[in-house]
């Protein structure tokens, strides 16, 4: 058996023109000093932003600060299995699922590779049709599956909505997919940590799936006005925010530098950035059902 | 050079001519279907005696089936049934899990190597009570071999210890639905799904795409088609890369090559419009013996691996719906885009909700593009309704219904996926003519063998494999199935100009049979023994493939 240590791997699912493509892009623009991998379903759906390429070929567009592979849409299995062949290794894939697949079924069959570990499920919704996709005659039941197979909703395009619509259809999607954290964002603007979070897919406990059932979790994005102490800012977040369980983003420290602040529990980490790191802190909490998120 | 064949029975299914003792043949076509004497006035010709005390019919047509079957004779055969394969030779039916592992046995005591892979196929344990195989049953072949067996569906397969070791998952703590679990928490050996299946498939010597069919399988598969008495047979669904095209062009041209394929390209792995272009590219490369230029759409799944998409109330077992392999978005771009552009449509539906979504998209295809002969094809559309043959009628679609099915799992449907009255309504031939739609009936090869006349007696019988008589209202007339399974299917492939009876001016293609299907009990009609083909006036005995 294999003792390489594993790829991890983030399923970004969705409907169509939920994002994907967008967010694709966005997180290879702001990649965070990560060698991206981005599998994809269809070439031609995936219309990769001009200037990140640097070559193409049949299978592969090489991009500046990673790849683009293989149309899996013949066999998506034996596609991961050629990438895992494929040097050099990627810090981290991101298997684009098509439109109409369920991408708990795709982490299931991923997941049976040993070369790759999966990470999280990424559901965008399209903030605009989300609800009429979820009670479509033909499509509802898929993009319902979808829905609760992510670890975290990106709530999508709310910059087409009014405040008041986004505010509704957050309230109903949180009711849809209770426990899962809901990000709010427009053109997918997101930081690729929070992003590509390991969810601990592998280690829920049951014990922790009790309080999901009890509790809904929180997700904001918070970020700092100016430069701030890394450290007090995350004890601040934690006095702030009821219910606090994980945080992850970066900040400028008062020093000029950035820091990555991670905070699971109780417990804090501070350390170097990457360099191009986007400003910004995501945290998730265990609140009451009814509440909203202070948005972003 | 005319040649006339004189026949103890010509069927032509020419209306205007239904039988004839003699028929001409000059540069592959049919001058004409008649007694000596009329076509005698046609000048000097050969009179060929071979058929003489044989039944000529129009060559067979078999509207989906898929060229991988001449692949899979590569792999041992351990299915429950008895089966034919490309040089004759019957392999008789493994009756129990032992009789499988004995052939495996045999298998394994041919093959030189101790760790080279052994890869079999055609297993059905519904035949078996639904006993499972385990890994524990294939290790009792070999334990340094990986070995692997797929099912008759195609949707799952068993492996060894060894299969699993290499592939890394003989161990505990697997948690996926599709990899169920012994009592010692390690993987039985049954691998459910195409997902679950590849990675340890290819240890076991089942190539990188099953569906793509080699050079050496294209050439069995036609020899299969003459033991059948096919002529024209299609290969509904593949990806047709460029290096696939060449090879399929430069086999079929071979002047002893005895059947005319038509490859459908398949919707997957490409966006809607390269389909479309890569379609319209092959039409300009087909040839005779190589019709290129249709397209395929797989909409859902299967019904017996619950991935059929079903209407309400679903599964007769509580399964939960099954998948969708095409977004309706997309549906509809390639349907408008393949109406405007005269491109022919197969499209993959086996439950109704499947079946319903095509029928949306193509009321709203034809408001934006009227296409007054667009013969796009349901293929299986095996739960349809009445109500949906009242539509596909009216949207001028044509069927090809998958009359075996019901023969080799038509008790499963009963008991277990879709209950008892829509298994009874399953494959309704008899509804879909009496609303006017044009009807072809299919094997689906190698999902069931290749074999017309087996397709036409399912359908005119309608039993399934325990002896039930499944639908009695949904049989058809024997008259009737053979037109199925001639012109019925040439028209669905808009081919019934040029094939599919014998008559003036079509091609020369004929199956020679040994007994008369029209006098034959129905109940005997798969028991019509083939002697061969005849191609483009080329002749093709069975007996010297
Ligand atoms: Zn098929």
């Amino acid at each position: 058996m294999s003792t390489k240590p594993k790829t991890p791997l983030t399923v970004i699912g969705g409907y169509l023109g939920s994002g994907k493509t967008t967010l694709v892009n966005h997180l290879l623009r702001n990649a965070d000093g990560k060698r991206l991998a981005i599998l994809v379903n269809e070439f031609g759906e995936l219309q990769i932003d001009a200037d990140l390429i640097e070559a193409q070929d049949d299978d592969v567009i090489s991009l500046a600060g990673g790849c683009v592979c293989c149309s899996y849409g013949n066999d998506l299995i034996m596609a991961m299995m050629d990438m895992s062949k494929m040097g050099p290794c990627p810090d981290h894939i991101i298997l684009e699922a098509s439109g109409v697949a369920l991408p708990a079924a795709i982490a299931g069959s991923v997941s049976l590779l040993n070369d790759f570990a999966v990470d999280g499920i990424v559901v965008l919704a399209d903030a605009e049709t989300i609800r009429n996709r979820y009670n479509d005659k033909y499509m509802g039941d898929t993009v319902s599956r979808q829905l609760s197979d992510a670890d975290m909703v990106l709530l999508n395009k709310t910059d087409l909505v009014s405040t008041e619509d986004c505010q509704t259809i957050h309230a109903w999607l949180s009711d849809v997919t209770s426990q899962t954290p809901i990000i709010e964002t427009s053109r997918c603007a997101i930081p690729a940590a929070v992003l590509l979070q390991d969810f601990g897919r592998s280690d829920i406990a049951p014990a922790t799936q009790d309080a999901h059932q009890t509790n809904n979790f929180q997700t904001t994005l918070r970020v700092p006005d100016g430069p701030v102490d890394p450290n007090d800012y995350a004890i601040q977040l934690l006095k702030e925010i009821p219910g606090l369980v994980r945080a992850k983003g970066f900040v400028t420290s008062t020093d000029g530098s950035s820091k990555t602040i991670q905070l699971v529990g109780q417990r804090i980490e501070i350390t170097p950035a990457p360099a191009d790191a986007t400003t910004g802190v995501v945290t998730i909490s265990v609140c009451q059902a009814s509440s909203k998120p202070d948005g972003e | 050079m005319t040649t006339i064949f004189s026949a103890r029975k010509i069927i032509t299914m020419n209306p205007s001519r239904p039988q004839a003792t003699h028929v001409a043949v000059r540069d592959g076509r049919i001058l004409g279907a008649g007694t000596l004497k009329e076509l005698a006035g046609w000048g000097d010709y050969t009179l060929d005696e071979t058929f003489k005390d044989k039944v000529i019919m129009p060559g067979l047509v078999e509207g989906h089936s898929h060229a991988m079957e001449g692949t899979l004779w590569k792999y041992t055969y351990v299915g429950f049934f008895d089966r034919m394969d490309p040089h004759g030779k019957i392999w008789t039916g493994a009756k129990d899990i032992d009789a499988v592992i004995d052939r495996l046995v045999e298998a394994d005591a041919q093959i030189e190597q101790d760790d080279a892979p052994l890869p079999a196929w055609s297993l059905d344990p519904i035949y078996f009570n639904n006993e499972r195989v385990t890994r524990e049953d294939l290790d009792r072949v070999s334990t340094t071999r990986p070995i692997g067996i797929m099912h008759a569906s195609g949707h799952i397969l068993n492996v060894n210890s060894k299969a699993l070791e290499i592939a890394g998952l003989l161990k505990t703590g697997i948690n996926n639905p599709g990899v169920p679990l012994g009592k010692d928490g390690l993987p039985t050996g049954e691998l459910k799904g195409p997902d679950v299946m590849t990675p340890v498939g290819i240890h076991v010597g089942f190539d990188r795409d099953m569906l793509a069919c080699d050079e050496q399988g294209l050439i069995d598969f036609a020899k299969l088609c003459v033991r059948s008495g096919v002529t024209t047979a299609t290969d509904l669904a593949a990806r047709l890369p460029d290096e696939a095209v060449n090879m399929m062009l430069e086999v079929t041209a071979h002047k002893t090559y005895p059947a005319r394929i038509v490859p459908l390209r398949f919707h997957h792995g490409v966006t809607p419009d390269e389909l479309i272009a890569h379609a319209e590219k092959l039409k300009t490369q087909s040839t005779d013996r190589l019709r290129l230029g249709m397209i395929k759409v797989v909409v859902d799944g299967s019904i017996q691996g619950f991935s059929a998409r079903l209407r309400w109330p679903g599964y007769y077992n509580g399964a939960p719906n099954g998948l969708w392999y095409i977004s309706p978005e997309h549906l509809q771009h390639v349907i408008n885009a393949s109406l405007e552009k005269g491109l022919h449509i197969h499209t993959h539906t086996n439950g109704d909700e499947a079946t319903e979504l095509v029928l949306d998209c193509m009321e709203e295809g034809l408001l934006q593009h009227p296409a007054p002969d667009h013969r796009f094809t349901l293929q299986h559309c095996q739960l349809a309704d009445s109500a949906q043959f009242r539509r596909m009628a009216k949207l001028g679609m044509c069927v090809n219904l998958f009359a075996n099915h019901h023969f080799y799992w038509g008790d499963e449907h009963y008991n277990l996926t879709v209950g008892p009255e829509r298994a009874t309504r399953m494959n309704a031939c008899a509804t879909a003519l009496k609303n006017g739609v044009p009807m072809a009936i299919h094997s689906d090869a190698p999902i069931t063998p290749l074999g017309p006349l087996f397709t036409a007696w399912c359908a005119v019988n309608r039993l399934t494999s325990s002896g039930r008589t499944q639908g009695e209202y949904e049989k058809i007339e024997l008259s009737e199935a053979l037109y199925a399974i001639t012109l019925g299917a040439a028209y669905t492939l808009k081919l019934d100009g040029e094939i599919g009876s014998i008559e003036t001016g079509k091609r020369a293609d004929f199956a020679i049979l040994e007994d008369d299907p029209e006098q034959v009990d129905p109940s005997k009609l798969k028991d019509v023994k083939v002697w061969g083909t005849v191609q483009d006036g080329r002749i093709f005995p069975a007996a010297n493939l």
